[in-house]
């Protein structure tokens, strides 16, 4: 194995390209390292990608914010402009790990080593976050929900990354929120993790929602049904029953020993409702923490 | 496979090694410069006893790279005491014996240090979220706890 730490895209666009799919890209290396001491992957070369400009730090602009790839959860976390708009998501994210990992592990890492149970993807796709990706064919813009197709799998193309994360200037009275069960108070792996998002109108009518699910399916998943059942609502008992209704008929779980098929269902659509509960205060104004961990 | 050479610094002092690029940087610190205070436990980023500072952030020096030191800035344990004056973390430590084998302490001791120097005044949960990243199989975290606030206050001037 060798290790290269271009200081472009192009690069290591090239770079990867090189090496036909025997190359493998480092940020965090929190999961990547612990597979090469397992002899799970076993890469020609490693592309070191925290040199590159584009893939590290985060920047506001009238758009939104804009966040390269390989930023730890620890700098996204000390982003006080990020976290005011996105609560939900920086919640998500700081879910991930312990004090140590968080000050290595990249966002687009916890996306790209596709687990189901992903803290900050249900959260992401909530949020409408939207992935820059670079590779031999040029760059593409791919919704975050249409990067992980199974357990350890994405859509990307052999030699393509994710340069960087947009995610939206949120609009006038929106809230987010993302909440995961684990049978313990930290350092675990989702049962089941829910992020929403959602905005009213001056009426206080939810306008516009959008529900991520994550640990339940083979893939983190957006959940339009469980976004209908609030909009056009006040986000009402009413609503927020048909919400963990959709919720639970999306799942699509497996047993372990995190728990059963109908626990997590079950669950599911208790911590969507509880989710969306968080999301609609934040929405109103008052800021919530969310009571989770 | 060719090594690399790398320049860094590691408390404070440069350095220069030479490392196969599958070398974490635990095994540089143990093996190749003989800082045998960072302490191999579960080699995946679970336990914390490799804890160390890499450009002011706290990491598992096992889910590094050896070659990512390049240009770095590290702290080790090895560079917590001045000379025979321990750091007030240290002292607590022993004060409150917080350590029985002492596997995990460089661990918790840099990690101790890493929340002090953010959060002078910590709250006892805040102290066990921030140390849930280091594990102890033997003196239990009560007394780790304890030293860790206590040393807190006597940083303060308390």
């Amino acid at each position: 194995m060798d290790y290269r730490s271009p200081g472009t895209v192009k690069e290591a666009v090239d770079l990867l390209a090189a090496h036909n799919g025997a190359a493998h890209v480092l940020a965090g290396g929190t999961d990547l390292l612990v597979k090469l001491r397992a002899g799970v992957v076993a890469p020609e070369l490693v592309v070191d990608l925290k040199a590159i400009p584009q893939l590290r730090g985060i920047a506001a602009d009238a758009n939104g914010f804009r966040i390269g790839a390989a930023t730890s959860c620890a700098e996204i976390g000390e982003h006080a402009a990020l976290a005011a708009a996105w609560p939900g998501v920086v919640e998500a994210l700081q879910l991930i790990g312990s004090t140590q990992i968080q000050g290595r592990a990249s966002l687009g890492g916890n996306l790209c080593n596709a687990s189901p149970a992903a803290d900050s993807v249900p959260a992401l796709i909530a949020a409408g976050a939207v992935c820059e990706v670079a590779g031999p064919g040029g760059e593409r813009q791919v919704p975050v929900e249409k990067i992980v197709t199974g357990p350890g799998k994405t859509s990307l193309a052999r030699g393509e990354f994710v340069v960087g994360f947009r995610l939206p200037k949120p609009r006038a009275r929106s809230g987010d929120a993302y909440l995961r069960l684990i049978p313990r108070t930290e350092m675990d792996i989702a049962v089941v993790g829910v992020g929403v998002a959602m905005t009213l109108d001056a009426a206080g009518v939810c306008t516009h929602a959008r529900v991520g699910l994550g640990a339940v399916a083979p893939t983190p998943l957006l959940v339009e049904d469980a976004a209908k059942a609030l909009i056009g609502t006040r986000v009402d008992a009413a609503a927020l029953a048909a919400l963990a209704a959709a919720t639970s008929a999306a799942c699509k779980p497996i047993d372990d020993k995190r728990g059963t098929v109908a626990y997590r269902i079950k669950v599911a659509g208790v911590l969507a409702r509880r989710t969306a509960q968080t999301a609609l205060e934040r929405a109103r104004g008052s800021t919530t923490k969310a009571t989770g961990r | 496979m060719a090594k690399h050479h790398v320049t860094t610094t590691i408390n404070g002092d440069p350095v220069e090694f030479l490392c196969t690029p599958a070398q974490t940087l635990l095994d540089v610190l143990r093996d190749v410069l003989y800082l045998t205070g960072s302490k191999e436990g579960c080699a995946s980023g679970d336990c914390g006893a490799c804890s160390v500072m890499l450009d002011g952030r706290l990491v598992c020096s096992c889910l590094v790279l050896g070659v990512e030191a390049q240009g770095r800035s590290i702290e080790t344990i090895e560079g917590m005491a001045h000379g025979d004056r321990l750091h007030p973390l240290q002292q607590k430590f022993l004060e409150h014996a917080a350590l029985q084998c002492g596997v995990c302490t460089p661990g918790f001791l840099v990690a101790a240090k890493a929340l002090l120097d953010r959060n002078p005044d910590p709250t006892e949960t805040e102290v066990r979220y921030w140390l849930a990243g280091n594990l102890c199989r033997c003196t239990g975290y009560d007394k780790i706890v304890r030293a860790v606030l206590d040393a807190a206050a006597e940083m303060r001037g308390n």
